[in-house]
Protein backbone atom coordinates (compact mmCIF):
# COMPACT_ATOMS: atom_id res chain seq x y z
CA UNK A 1 0.00 0.00 0.00
CA UNK A 2 1.55 3.30 -0.98
CA UNK A 3 1.30 6.49 1.03
CA UNK A 4 -1.36 8.25 -1.04
CA UNK A 5 -3.58 5.16 -0.95
CA UNK A 6 -3.22 5.08 2.84
CA UNK A 7 -4.20 8.76 3.07
CA UNK A 8 -7.19 8.13 0.78
CA UNK A 9 -8.30 5.22 2.97
CA UNK A 10 -8.19 7.50 5.99
CA UNK A 11 -10.39 10.11 4.27
CA UNK A 12 -12.80 7.57 2.76
CA UNK A 13 -13.28 5.79 6.08
CA UNK A 14 -14.01 8.91 8.09
CA UNK A 15 -16.47 10.09 5.43
CA UNK A 16 -18.13 6.68 5.37
CA UNK A 17 -18.53 6.69 9.18
CA UNK A 18 -20.53 9.90 8.90
CA UNK A 19 -22.57 9.00 5.81
CA UNK A 20 -23.51 5.50 7.03
CA UNK A 21 -23.72 6.45 10.73
CA UNK A 22 -21.45 3.50 11.42
CA UNK A 23 -20.94 2.46 15.02
CA UNK A 24 -17.88 0.37 14.34
CA UNK A 25 -14.92 0.16 11.97
CA UNK A 26 -13.11 -3.11 11.38
CA UNK A 27 -9.75 -2.91 9.60
CA UNK A 28 -8.27 -6.20 8.42
CA UNK A 29 -4.50 -5.83 8.01
CA UNK A 30 -3.78 -9.51 7.32
CA UNK A 31 -2.74 -8.69 3.75
CA UNK A 32 -0.11 -6.18 4.88
CA UNK A 33 3.38 -7.66 4.78
CA UNK A 34 4.81 -4.76 6.73
CA UNK A 35 3.43 -1.92 8.82
CA UNK A 36 5.83 0.99 9.09
CA UNK A 37 5.44 4.16 11.15
CA UNK A 38 3.46 5.82 8.36
CA UNK A 39 0.83 3.09 8.21
CA UNK A 40 0.90 2.88 12.01
CA UNK A 41 0.15 6.58 12.26
CA UNK A 42 -2.65 6.21 9.73
CA UNK A 43 -4.25 3.44 11.80
CA UNK A 44 -4.00 5.61 14.94
CA UNK A 45 -5.52 8.56 13.09
CA UNK A 46 -8.45 6.47 11.85
CA UNK A 47 -9.06 5.18 15.38
CA UNK A 48 -8.95 8.71 16.84
CA UNK A 49 -11.21 10.18 14.16
CA UNK A 50 -13.76 7.39 14.48
CA UNK A 51 -13.77 7.80 18.27
CA UNK A 52 -14.61 11.47 17.83
CA UNK A 53 -17.39 10.39 15.43
CA UNK A 54 -18.70 7.94 18.05
CA UNK A 55 -17.56 4.75 16.34
CA UNK A 56 -15.17 2.10 17.63
CA UNK A 57 -12.22 0.84 15.57
CA UNK A 58 -10.78 -2.65 15.73
CA UNK A 59 -7.66 -3.71 13.83
CA UNK A 60 -7.62 -7.43 13.07
CA UNK A 61 -5.34 -10.01 11.53
CA UNK A 62 -1.92 -8.50 12.11
CA UNK A 63 0.71 -11.09 11.34
CA UNK A 64 3.09 -12.00 14.18
CA UNK A 65 6.29 -10.90 12.39
CA UNK A 66 4.63 -7.60 11.54
CA UNK A 67 3.61 -7.07 15.17
CA UNK A 68 7.12 -7.83 16.50
CA UNK A 69 8.72 -5.47 13.98
CA UNK A 70 6.25 -2.71 14.78
CA UNK A 71 7.05 -2.92 18.50
CA UNK A 72 10.80 -2.81 17.83
CA UNK A 73 10.31 0.14 15.54
CA UNK A 74 8.68 1.91 18.49
CA UNK A 75 5.15 2.33 17.12
CA UNK A 76 2.68 1.92 19.95
CA UNK A 77 -0.68 2.04 18.15
CA UNK A 78 -2.06 3.72 21.23
CA UNK A 79 -5.83 3.87 21.44
CA UNK A 80 -6.24 1.02 18.96
CA UNK A 81 -8.17 -2.08 19.91
CA UNK A 82 -7.07 -5.28 18.22
CA UNK A 83 -8.47 -8.76 17.70
CA UNK A 84 -7.06 -11.97 16.25
CA UNK A 85 -9.38 -12.25 13.26
CA UNK A 86 -12.50 -10.81 11.64
CA UNK A 87 -14.92 -12.98 13.70
CA UNK A 88 -13.31 -12.03 17.02
CA UNK A 89 -13.16 -8.42 15.85
CA UNK A 90 -16.89 -8.34 15.11
CA UNK A 91 -17.63 -9.88 18.53
CA UNK A 92 -15.56 -7.17 20.19
CA UNK A 93 -17.19 -4.40 18.16
CA UNK A 94 -20.68 -5.66 19.03
CA UNK A 95 -19.77 -5.87 22.71
CA UNK A 96 -18.32 -2.35 22.73
CA UNK A 97 -21.34 -0.93 20.93
CA UNK A 98 -23.72 -2.63 23.40
CA UNK A 99 -21.68 -1.29 26.30
CA UNK A 100 -21.73 2.25 25.00
CA UNK A 101 -25.48 2.06 24.29
CA UNK A 102 -26.30 0.78 27.77
CA UNK A 103 -24.15 3.57 29.22
CA UNK A 104 -26.07 6.08 27.12
CA UNK A 105 -29.41 4.61 28.28
CA UNK A 106 -28.34 4.87 31.94
CA UNK A 107 -27.77 8.54 31.39
CA UNK A 108 -24.31 8.29 32.97
CA UNK A 109 -22.65 9.58 29.86
CA UNK B 1 34.72 -8.28 3.20
CA UNK B 2 33.40 -8.82 -0.32
CA UNK B 3 30.73 -6.63 -1.79
CA UNK B 4 28.61 -7.07 -4.84
CA UNK B 5 26.30 -4.36 -6.12
CA UNK B 6 22.96 -5.84 -6.98
CA UNK B 7 20.74 -2.96 -7.88
CA UNK B 8 19.95 0.72 -7.56
CA UNK B 9 16.46 2.10 -7.08
CA UNK B 10 15.58 5.77 -7.65
CA UNK B 11 13.44 7.36 -4.93
CA UNK B 12 11.49 10.18 -6.55
CA UNK B 13 7.88 9.49 -5.59
CA UNK B 14 5.82 7.71 -2.97
CA UNK B 15 5.35 4.83 -5.47
CA UNK B 16 9.15 4.44 -5.43
CA UNK B 17 8.96 3.73 -1.68
CA UNK B 18 6.79 0.73 -2.58
CA UNK B 19 9.38 -0.32 -5.20
CA UNK B 20 12.13 -0.05 -2.57
CA UNK B 21 10.17 -2.41 -0.32
CA UNK B 22 9.64 -4.85 -3.22
CA UNK B 23 13.33 -4.88 -4.24
CA UNK B 24 14.50 -5.32 -0.64
CA UNK B 25 11.98 -8.11 -0.08
CA UNK B 26 13.13 -9.88 -3.24
CA UNK B 27 16.82 -9.77 -2.24
CA UNK B 28 16.26 -10.63 1.42
CA UNK B 29 14.13 -13.57 0.37
CA UNK B 30 16.63 -14.67 -2.32
CA UNK B 31 19.45 -14.78 0.22
CA UNK B 32 17.31 -16.95 2.49
CA UNK B 33 16.60 -14.55 5.36
CA UNK B 34 13.94 -15.64 7.83
CA UNK B 35 10.53 -14.02 7.56
CA UNK B 36 11.11 -11.94 10.67
CA UNK B 37 14.51 -10.69 9.43
CA UNK B 38 13.00 -9.89 6.03
CA UNK B 39 10.20 -7.95 7.69
CA UNK B 40 12.67 -5.98 9.82
CA UNK B 41 14.91 -4.90 6.96
CA UNK B 42 11.97 -4.11 4.67
CA UNK B 43 10.37 -1.99 7.40
CA UNK B 44 13.66 -0.19 8.10
CA UNK B 45 14.08 0.41 4.35
CA UNK B 46 10.56 1.82 4.15
CA UNK B 47 11.30 4.30 6.97
CA UNK B 48 14.57 5.52 5.47
CA UNK B 49 13.22 5.64 1.90
CA UNK B 50 10.44 7.90 3.13
CA UNK B 51 13.00 10.19 4.77
CA UNK B 52 15.01 10.26 1.52
CA UNK B 53 11.87 11.26 -0.37
CA UNK B 54 10.31 13.68 2.11
CA UNK B 55 13.28 15.37 3.75
CA UNK B 56 16.04 14.72 1.20
CA UNK B 57 13.96 15.75 -1.82
CA UNK B 58 14.51 12.33 -3.38
CA UNK B 59 17.60 10.26 -4.01
CA UNK B 60 18.46 6.65 -4.52
CA UNK B 61 18.97 3.29 -2.87
CA UNK B 62 21.98 1.11 -3.56
CA UNK B 63 21.56 -2.60 -2.72
CA UNK B 64 24.71 -4.62 -2.05
CA UNK B 65 25.30 -8.21 -1.11
CA UNK B 66 28.05 -8.62 1.50
CA UNK B 67 30.18 -11.68 2.15
CA UNK B 68 32.32 -11.84 5.26
CA UNK B 69 33.67 -15.37 5.56
CA UNK B 70 30.64 -17.61 5.79
CA UNK B 71 28.43 -14.69 6.75
CA UNK B 72 26.20 -13.03 4.20
CA UNK B 73 24.41 -9.77 4.56
CA UNK B 74 22.39 -7.20 2.73
CA UNK B 75 23.54 -3.59 2.78
CA UNK B 76 21.16 -0.80 1.81
CA UNK B 77 22.60 2.66 1.23
CA UNK B 78 20.18 5.55 0.83
CA UNK B 79 21.61 8.81 -0.46
CA UNK B 80 20.14 12.17 -1.24
CA UNK B 81 21.40 15.64 -2.05
CA UNK B 82 18.93 17.39 0.19
CA UNK B 83 19.47 19.97 2.92
CA UNK B 84 21.25 17.51 5.22
CA UNK B 85 20.87 17.15 8.97
CA UNK B 86 22.46 19.70 11.30
CA UNK B 87 22.13 17.72 14.53
CA UNK B 88 22.28 13.99 13.85
CA UNK B 89 22.09 13.06 17.52
CA UNK B 90 18.82 14.96 17.86
CA UNK B 91 17.45 13.48 14.61
CA UNK B 92 18.19 9.94 15.87
CA UNK B 93 16.17 10.49 19.03
CA UNK B 94 12.72 8.89 19.14
CA UNK B 95 9.80 11.23 18.59
CA UNK B 96 11.98 14.04 17.27
CA UNK B 97 10.52 15.27 14.00
CA UNK B 98 10.70 18.37 11.85
CA UNK B 99 7.86 17.05 9.69
CA UNK B 100 4.45 15.67 10.54
CA UNK B 101 5.60 12.15 11.26
CA UNK B 102 6.03 10.13 14.43
CA UNK B 103 9.75 10.83 14.52
CA UNK B 104 10.56 7.14 14.72
CA UNK B 105 12.19 6.76 11.31
CA UNK B 106 15.91 6.96 12.04
CA UNK B 107 16.03 5.59 15.59
CA UNK B 108 13.41 2.95 14.77
CA UNK B 109 15.22 1.81 11.62
CA UNK B 110 18.47 1.52 13.60
CA UNK B 111 16.79 -0.89 16.04
CA UNK B 112 15.65 -3.11 13.16
CA UNK B 113 19.08 -3.72 11.59
CA UNK B 114 22.46 -5.04 12.75
CA UNK B 115 24.55 -2.11 11.56
CA UNK B 116 23.53 1.47 10.99
CA UNK B 117 25.56 4.40 9.73
CA UNK B 118 24.55 7.93 8.95
CA UNK B 119 26.58 10.69 7.36
CA UNK B 120 25.17 14.11 6.81
CA UNK B 121 26.21 17.74 6.71
CA UNK B 122 23.98 20.76 6.23
CA UNK B 123 23.81 21.56 2.53
CA UNK B 124 25.59 18.37 1.60
CA UNK B 125 22.89 15.71 1.61
CA UNK B 126 22.48 12.60 3.72
CA UNK B 127 23.67 9.03 3.40
CA UNK B 128 22.22 6.27 5.56
CA UNK B 129 23.51 2.73 5.37
CA UNK B 130 21.80 -0.30 6.90
CA UNK B 131 23.14 -3.84 7.15
CA UNK B 132 21.20 -6.92 8.14
CA UNK B 133 23.30 -10.08 8.39
CA UNK B 134 21.72 -13.41 7.68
Amino acid sequence: MHDRLAMALQDDLTNAIVSTRAKGVLIDVSALEIVDSFIGRMLSNIASASRVLDAVTIVVGMRPHVAITLVELGVQLSGIQTARNVDKGLETINRLIEQSESTDADGDD
Amino acid sequence: MLMETIDTVPIRSSEDIVRVRQKVRFQANAMGMSLIDQTKIITAASEIARNTFEYGGGGELLLELLRDGARRGLRLTFSDEGPGIADIEQAMRDHFTTGGGLGLGLGGAKRLVNEFEIESRPGDGTRVSLIRWK
